[in-house]
């Protein structure tokens, strides 16, 4: 089912050859971009087991085909209102160095995009909000805003904290 | 020939042989006269020398050559051991191991030079061995280990010294009469030769219905073992003549040379002494005797050489095979597999309709058996004596010792104590670390003990026992014990701690200070210790393996450190709870007893919850609170409460609903998300859910 859902959305995005290509999701009324190479899997919003004493944007760990997975609130992590899970509600799994996955809650998965790096206007705005640091860069396709995240810092920051 | 292949065995072999010399020299240095423990040291010298030298690291072989020669003087009682002595032969090792390094990171033996060591040695021997003139040690140094095959090495006839049994003397003369010839067969290998047993092995086929074998000497047994050098012999009936025979023999690859004698029995035992003796004839008579002395000896370790290595044999080689621990690491994963799906059979088997068919339950059963016990032997074959890694403490406590110029002893207990083998290798360095602080900054010196009214010798103890599913390595010294005082001060100095936060501090917070990093009490840095990247690295060592580490001192009498390991890192026996609504895993090792105990049972004491249970009073956690599982309801009646321990601590663990033990897998939930070190990993359940295990030794 997962895997399925990629590949849908990867042949919708592989209409255009050049830049990169990012998953775009939806928390709220914001699109985000996420670097498709982090993202291993998306898969439907399951069972959370709760992780006393963790960060408040962890909502807990999932069982991921047998792997213990972590699993974050984009929304929590962004500063935003907690989340209202529909059946819409995704969990990006993304991989990250060393084969440590987090998995990142978000409301919706839209499509994927092919973004040019050299399109992505940096942030020099809005400095002030806590998640800016989060943002890579932000892109225009078809009248709408992506945001493209970097993910590593999501996560690094959260160790940090 | 091309020997790279051979050379990881080489390493590998190399490092045991150090390892047995090290230990053994270091016995031999308390007991001068120990027999067993020279022969050791020789045996471990040769065979050294034999695979240096068949590798081609010149160096290595000239090194252990010159030791061996020592080693020799000093079995045959010509030289005293001494102190010096044992400095040497240590420093000899030293460098070995530097060669042995070099080896193993460029195949090569590097540009070391052991020369001065060497002429040490020589030294030793001119000045030592007063039977050590001319150049009849290095001959006879050259002799394989064991005596009784001391007589192959010299040229040709080696069959000569090969001593038949009763029986095998009855079976030459049966050859005999039936008309056979009896022939005495020296064969040499080349040094070049690597595989001499596959190599002896193809001399005896080749003989294979051409002849009887009477009798070889070493054994068939030894010649599997490789337990010879380049020469074997044999006594064989036959039919055949000699030429023949030979051409057999020589059709053998890597076969230097073969003799083919008639055989004549020798006037018993002495035959062999007799033909040396006629050779170093004009030596004789400077020397009557010791040969006098040898003589006997020669004979009883002759009868004893047989015995000997079978004996040794059947302690030491325990048929193995070297595995790579990734292909240990599949196996372990896919156990882990099958574990996961067998618990998913057992939930189904308790919920659904299927339940009540008694032979799918049956089979489940036996399902759980055999996968119970796959994992039990999966998990042992991972398992390594601790000795591997402690055994060469007591030499870093002698040098230590002469170092520091202060004296101490090691005692070591449990060394055949279990630990997974990814824990061994890591454990090394902070034991290592532990030692050495307690020698350098735990003893104090000797005028000091003596002051003190202790024995002037300081002892420290490292002792390793199992300890539920843990395993318990204790660091322990005489010393003067851990000023606390003085730790606070420190701290305050270094801004650690505040004055205020120092006076309110326990003892035991205060000891905790010496695990942060860079801390460091001595006032002097030492090449030994010192330089503050201590404790807090132990700390952090123990626990990426999931373990722990504490300090317990008394002022004046010593201090010790305990690390507990957990015995097994991937399944164990848990008990599975309910906290709330939540399922939580109590590894069953760390638990004692599980109580039904009455709300008005619960105590005060010092503001905290605790009971009395058998005389013990326990204090409480709940879980509850410490887990952050807020629920409304009144209070039970009654709790059922988990008695857990840590070493000699105790706690309850009240829990609201047990669910029964089962065996689990643990995960790791990542270092992304914080727990607090409450939440030892997590497991997946039958049903797919992911549970949460409780750290016991962090919640206590």
């Amino acid at each position: 089912m997962d895997n399925q859902e990629l590949e849908r959305l990867e042949a919708l995005g592989s209409k255009v050859t050049e830049g990169k290509q990012y998953v775009v999701i939806k928390l709220g009324s914001e699109q985000f971009g996420i670097d498709i190479d982090y993202v291993d899997n998306i898969v439907r919003m399951q069972r959370i087991t709760r992780v006393p004493k963790s960060q408040t944007y962890y909502k807990g760990v999932i069982n991921l085909r047998g792997d213990v997975v972590p699993v974050m609130s984009m929304r929590i992590k962004m500063g935003m209102t907690p989340d209202e899970y529909t059946n819409s509600t995704r969990i990006i799994i993304a991989k990250f160095e060393n084969n440590a996955y987090v998995g990142f809650i978000v409301d919706e998965v839209l499509q994927i995009v092919n973004i040019d790096n050299n399109t992505l206007e940096k942030p020099t705005f809005r400095k002030h909000n806590e998640y800016d640091n989060y943002l890579q860069g932000v892109a225009k396709e078809n009248n709408t805003l992506i945001s493209v995240l970097d993910l590593n810092i999501v996560v690094d920051e959260g160790e940090n904290q | 020939m091309d020997t790279s292949q051979y050379l990881d065995i080489f390493i590998d072999e190399t490092k045991e042989h150090l390892q047995s010399l090290n230990e053994h020299l270091l016995v031999l240095e308390k007991e001068p006269d120990n027999k067993d423990t020279i022969n050791e040291i020789f045996r471990a010298a040769h065979s050294l020398k034999g695979m240096a030298g068949t590798m081609g690291f010149e160096k290595m072989k000239r090194l252990t050559h010159d030791m061996e020669n020592v080693f020799q003087e000093i079995r045959n009682d010509n030289m005293k051991v001494s102190s010096k002595l044992v400095d040497i032969l240590f420093r000899g090792l030293d460098d070995l191991e530097g060669y042995l390094k070099s080896v193993q990171d460029t195949s090569t033996e590097g540009d070391l030079d052991s020369e001065d060591i060497i002429k040490g040695l020589k030294e030793f021997l001119e000045d030592g061995g007063e039977g050590a003139d001319d150049e009849a040690p290095a001959q006879e140094s050259a002799a394989p280990a064991d005596n009784a095959e001391a007589a192959p090495v010299s040229e040709g006839g080696g069959f000569t010294k090969v001593v038949l049994a009763d029986e095998e003397k009855a079976q030459v003369d049966k050859a005999r009469e039936e008309g056979k010839k009896i022939y005495g067969i020296t064969v040499q290998l080349m040094e070049t030769c690597i595989l001499k047993s596959a190599r002896a092995f193809l001399v005896f086929k080749s003989l294979e219905g051409k002849g009887d074998l009477i009798k070889s000497a070493p054994t068939i047994d030894e010649i599997e073992d490789e337990e010879f050098e380049f020469e074997f012999s044999m006594i064989v009936a036959t039919e055949l003549p000699p030429e023949e025979i030979k051409s057999l023999i020589m059709s053998v690859s890597e076969i230097k040379e073969a003799s083919v004698e008639l055989y004549n029995e020798p006037a018993g035992a002495g035959a062999a002494e007799t033909e040396k003796e006629a050779k170093t004839e004009e030596k004789a008579d400077k020397k009557p005797e010791k040969k006098a002395k040898e003589a006997p000896k020669a004979a009883s370790q002759q009868s004893n050489a047989k015995q000997q290595p079978a004996k040794s044999g059947s302690k030491h080689t325990v048929r193995s095979v070297r595995v790579d621990i990734e292909k240990l690491d599949v196996l372990m994963n896919l156990v882990s597999e099958l574990i996961i799906a067998k618990n998913g059979l057992v939930s189904i088997s308790s919920i659904g309709d299927a339940g009540d068919d008694a032979g799918f339950k049956e089979q489940i059963e036996y399902l759980e058996r055999v996968t119970t016990n796959l994992h039990e032997s999966v998990m042992k074959v991972r398992m390594v004596p601790i000795e591997s890694v402690v055994n060469r403490f007591p030499r870093m406590i002698r040098d230590i010792s002469k170092k520091l110029d202060k004296k101490m002893e090691l005692y070591m207990t449990g060394e055949e104590t279990e630990l997974d083998r990814t824990v061994i290798d890591e454990i090394g360095d902070p034991l290592m670390h532990l030692l050495r602080n307690s020698a350098d900054h735990g003893l104090e010196s000797n005028e000091e003990r003596v002051k003190s009214g202790k024995p002037e010798v300081g002892s420290i103890f490292l002792d390793a026992y199992q300890d539920g599913n843990n395993v318990v390595i204790e660091v322990r010294d005489d010393g003067a014990g851990i000023n606390v005082e003085k730790v606070k001060a420190k701290a305050v100095e270094k801004g650690h701690i505040t004055r205020e936060q120092a006076e309110k501090m326990n003892d035991k917070d205060a000891i905790e200070l010496l695990f942060r990093p860079s801390f460091s009490t001595a006032e002097q840095i030492s090449e030994l210790s010192g330089r503050g990247v201590g404790l807090d690295v132990v700390r952090t060592n123990v626990e990426s393996l999931g373990g722990s580490i504490e300090a317990r001192t008394e002022l004046g009498v010593g201090s010790t450190f305990t690390i507990r390991l957990p015995l097994t890192l991937a399944i164990i026996q848990a008990l599975m709870s309910e906290v709330g609504n939540e399922k939580y895993a109590i590894p069953l090792g760390s638990i004692q007893t599980i109580e039904d105990v009455a709300s008005e049972d619960i105590k005060f004491v010092q503001g905290k919850e605790v009971i009395s249970l058998r005389g013990n009073v326990i204090p409480i956690i709940r879980l509850r609170d410490v887990l952050n599982i807020h629920l409304e309801g009144e209070e039970p009646a009654s709790y059922t409460i988990v008695i857990v321990n840590k070493g000699d601590k105790q706690a309850g663990l009240v829990i609201d609903n047990l669910i029964g033990q089962q065996e689990i897998v643990i995960k790791s939930i990542g270092h992304y998300i914080n727990n607090d070190k409450m939440i030892g990993g997590a497991t997946i359940l039958g049903d797919g859910e992911v549970a949460l295990i409780l750290d016991v030794n962090a919640l206590v």
